[in-house]
């Protein structure tokens, strides 16, 4: 099943540990977001708007103020103006004008759930009781929540500052269309027009949220010298910090960020809605306070992937090759500008085939819905799944394998992907030939049962990474880094420092430390913190191994030149001075053993994936069951394949609860009728079968132990898995996602 | 609006604490009594973050009110564990890395052992349906049902008269 492609074995990389915080986690002591308690912390709410598109006329908050037990409101007129520029924050760089925005609504409130007013008191229920007496004077607007409704005249327009982006006049008139973007190579129309089969269709897919299970969470602290602390939940706390920073005006040092244990983010949990406000609410009362979103909130307020409309013409020619394509995709951006998902979604489209003319062209919309954010490969589900059902499509028309039709267009080393980078070791070649040669691929199916291949890629990523190694007294390691741990990460840093300093795992302990106890680390996601952190933690011990040769040389009296660095010892000769014993000595060899690598690394490389879905239509009720499900893909090397193979899987089931069930409903008041977990169904266990997970390995030559990102790369293929699947159990081509029981049903009787 | 006070046992343990009348049990929980492993996802039922064993059934503790425990046995994902000696099921979703972010894993593990307490050797699909109940976005479930009926099998040998 594994087949690297060098033969370098390792004593810990590739191995099963158990991970360093698992035993906090399965015992319920691990402190997440909404656990942590600040001595004499207030509760704070958040009052929400009702309205998906209003003006705020006015504010009243005098009775919540006078109320027992408030001590502090805000509101949009606390905040600071003139918040601008932009912060990394995770997979994408943040506006802080309209972060700051989105925390707080000033005189426009853009999605129902759009924050308006906060209250900090002395319990919980005494601050809901306050929201109550907030009166906040609306004018309500036409809204608009529709991608097409959204770009059609004379409709609502959300922005009255916001003209198209990228076109080639700047415009004069407002515009809900904040962004267009383009790649064109070749000649698209001439390709298509020589093409012997073009596929033209069009796709839909619905906006779908991240669904983390743990909910938004903060504690903040601000202090009368002007220092502040929080406390809270994030993929990257070194951006909340830059962000709340960036938003009050505060100084990025002034605060410190304390990461808590994560409970899922998939990209979702790389940006604030909460710290900012409850800094605010902190200054005001001088006290620490906390606020947490519920489930509601969390769906009609937090960022959603972007629904989409896209219309595809992909051409090919007899012997399945690829000639052309043009592709046109609308994104539902939510309420405001700065989504970053039409650019991600023109790189990725056509990332892993060779098609040598192709015109792609993306807009983001803005309408009457919480601003998207951020999920697991932002922007490349929506457009492969155009993609790879047209590859589908002309696969039929031609008779021609699928898999083979993808091999024969799919990027070898040396080729250049979407974002034009020319690429090394990818795997994408061999990762199609294994899914061919799968057993799954060649078994046989039921009665109304077919069967979807799917592939997709995602870029991944290097970014700003630090470590910390350091020896303790009796020589055990200490690991310090700056990325939380969102599935195993510590594990995977422990076994690489481990590793690379010849010891036991035991013997390390890893530490996600807060903003002010190590250097920036980018947060965790783009698929960057094995790879990049992992290099950072990989080059401060080979530092530290440096430092020890050196102390042996000393305590040897010899030349550290001579001294070899051999399973987790000084060796010279027959002389052997473990890390205990240079540990033991290190007060008198010049003093405590420790360094730190800061690195911004590139070398990355993209991941791949194949997929093979079957599934089972119930024609009486066009109810879908998956029955068997196979992911593979290129990790590069897995240094813990437990939580490699749960990236994969999680991934995929995210992609099938797209594909199948999940989509946000609003209905004619532009309320969303679905913001609870009832409602919006995800994936439960008795939903799905066993999803079997293949690692295929091609090291990364660029990273120490070969690693290449994993963790985006699954939930892009199996929407168009699933759908191939419906296609091939059915005969229909169903363009809209998701494929709901009552979709395929109507379907499936037009077809009668 | 006057609180109440409430005498329970939790986790073997007898306990007071005053609540609101309308608090659920999760709150006093997590609020009162400094139990913070049973976990809110939802507040609604949905999702099983918050499950407890309530005189011997499983119950979403978001559902049930706080006063409702009066008099009553809770057991919680704090008391599965025996001292430092973890319960088959904790062991077994580490050693299957049946976990990522642990955020639904208390629900699970508490849920898991509800089921193996009443049936030894449940099949993959009693699995998966006594657990449908319980959300995890992270896993896909593959990992998480694998670990469940190890912990089955090993609970079996273990009570297997010598
Ligand atoms: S919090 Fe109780 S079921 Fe979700
Ligand atoms: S492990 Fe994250 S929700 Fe289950």
């Amino acid at each position: 099943m594994n087949a690297p492609s060098d033969q370098k074995t390792f004593r810990l990389v590739g191995t099963r540990p158990i991970r360093p915080d698992g035993i906090e986690k399965v015992t319920g002591k691990a402190i997440y977001g909404p656990d942590f308690v600040a001595p004499g912390m207030l509760h704070g709410a958040v009052l929400r708007s009702p309205h998906p598109h209003a003006r705020i006329r006015g504010i009243d908050t005098r009775r919540a103020e006078a109320l027992a037990g408030v001590k502090a409101v805000v509101t949009g007129a606390d905040f600071p103006g003139g918040a601008e520029g932009t912060v990394a924050g995770g997979e994408t760089p943040t506006d802080l004008k309209y972060a700051s925005i989105k925390c707080m609504a000033r005189d426009k409130v853009f999605f129902e759930g759009h924050a308006v007013a906060a209250v900090a008191a002395t319990s919980a229920a005494v601050a809901e009781e306050a929201l109550k007496l907030i009166a906040v004077d609306y004018e309500v607007l036409p809204h608009v929540t529709d991608i097409e409704e959204a770009l059609r005249p004379g409709g609502p327009i959300l922005h009255d500052d916001v003209f198209t982006q990228g076109l080639a006049e700047t415009p004069t008139t407002p515009s809900n269309a904040s962004l267009r973007f383009a790649m064109t190579r070749g000649d698209a129309e001439q390709a298509l027009g020589a093409a012997v089969e073009v596929y033209t269709g069009r796709f839909t897919l619905q906006p779908v949220h991240q669904g983390y299970i743990e909910p938004h969470a903060c504690v903040a602290s601000w202090q009368a010298d002007g220092q502040g602390q929080i406390w809270c939940s994030t993929q990257g706390h070194f951006s909340v910090r830059a962000m709340t920073a960036g938003i009050l005006g505060m100084s990025i040092a002034s605060i410190r960020v304390m990461p808590l244990e994560i409970g899922g983010g998939f990209g979702g949990k790389t940006t604030v809605y909460l710290e900012p406000v409850a800094m605010l609410l902190s200054r005001k009362a001088g006290r620490p306070v906390r606020l947490a979103m519920q489930r509601g909130d969390i769906f009609r307020a937090s960022g959603p992937a972007p629904g989409a409309v896209i219309d595809i013409r992909l051409g090919a020619l007899a012997d399945g090759t690829l000639s052309g394509a043009d592709i046109e995709f609308k994104y539902n951006g939510g309420g405001l500008p700065g989504a970053y998902e039409v650019y991600s979604g023109v790189m990725s489209t056509l990332s892993c085939y060779r098609v040598p003319d192709a015109n792609v062209v993306g807009w983001n919309v803005l309408t009457n819905m919480p601003t998207v954010h951020a999920y697991r490969a932002p922007g490349a589900p929506q457009t492969y799944f155009a993609v790879e059902c047209a590859i589908d499509e002309l696969a039929r028309r031609l008779g021609i394998d699928p898999i083979d039709m993808r091999l024969r267009n799919v990027l070898r080393p040396g080729d250049t992907d979407g974002r034009g980078m020319t690429l090394g070791a990818i795997g994408y070649a061999e990762t199609l030939e294994a899914t061919k040669a799968h057993p799954h691929y060649a078994a046989p199916l039921g009665p109304n049962q077919g069967r979807g291949i799917a592939c997709g890629s995602w870029g991944n990523y290097g970014g700003p990474s630090t470590a910390a190694v350091s020896l303790a007294e009796d020589g055990s390691i200490l690991v310090t880094e700056g990325n939380p741990d969102i599935g195993g990460s510590r594990a995977a840093m422990a076994m690489m420092a481990a590793e690379t300093l010849g010891i036991a795992y035991e013997k390390v302990r890893v530490t996600v430390a807060d903003t002010s106890s190590i250097g920036y680390s980018m947060g965790t996601g783009g698929s960057r913190t094995t790879f990049a952190t992992g290099m950072a933690v990989v080059q401060a011990a080979e530092a530290v191994i440096e430092i020890m040769k050196q102390r042996a040389a000393q305590m040897l009296g010899a030349d550290a030149a001579g001294i070899e660095w051999r399973d987790g010892a000084a060796v010279l000769g027959e002389q052997r001075l473990s890390i205990a014993e240079i540990a033991a000595k290190s007060g008198m060899t010049g003093g405590p053993i420790s360094a730190e690598a800061a690195i911004h690394p590139g070398g990355f490389l993209p991941g791949f994936g194949a997929h093979i879905c079957d599934l089972e239509i119930d024609p009486e009720t066009g109810h879908t069951t998956v029955v068997r499900y196979t992911a593979l893909q290129d990790v590069g090397r897995a240094i813990h394949p437990d939580y490699v193979e749960g990236q994969i899987q999680g991934g995929a089931v995210q992609g099938i609860g797209w594909a199948l069930n999940e989509a946000y409903v609003y209905d004619r008041e532009g309320h969303l009728d679905n913001a609870g977990f009832l409602d919006y169904r995800m994936p439960v266990a008795s939903d799905m079968p066993m999803i079997e997970a293949v690692m295929i390995e091609v090291p990364n030559p660029d990273h120490p132990y070969g690693v290449k990102g994993v963790g985006e790369t699954p939930i892009v293929p199996p929407l168009a898995a699933v759908a191939n699947a419906v296609r091939d159990a059915t005969g229909l081509r169903i363009g809209d996602l998701p494929l709901s029981p009552d979709r395929i049903y109507a379907r499936l009787q037009a077809a009668e | 609006m006057s609180k109440l006070l409430v005498s329970t046992t939790v986790n073997g343990d007898a306990q007071e604490f005053l609540c609101d009348p309308g608090a659920t049990l999760l709150e006093a929980l997590r609020e009162q009594l400094g139990l913070t492993g049973s976990k809110e996802g939802c507040g609604s039922g949905d999702c099983g973050a918050c499950t407890v064993v309530l005189d011997g059934n499983m119950v979403c503790s978001c559902l049930v009110l706080a006063a409702e425990a009066e008099g009553r046995q809770v057991a919680t994902i704090e008391g599965v564990a025996e001292g430092s000696m973890l319960h088959p099921v904790q062991q077994k979703f580490l050693e299957h890395g049946a976990l990522q972010c642990g955020f639904c894993t208390p629900g699970f593990i508490v849920a898991a052992k509800a089921l193996l307490d009443h049936n030894p050797a449940p099949s993959e699909s009693e699995v998966r349906y006594w657990l449908a109940g319980n959300l995890c976005r992270c896993t896909g479930y593959d990992k998480i049902v694998r670990a469940v009926m190890d912990a089955a099998a090993q609970l079996r040998q273990e009570r297997m008269p010598a």
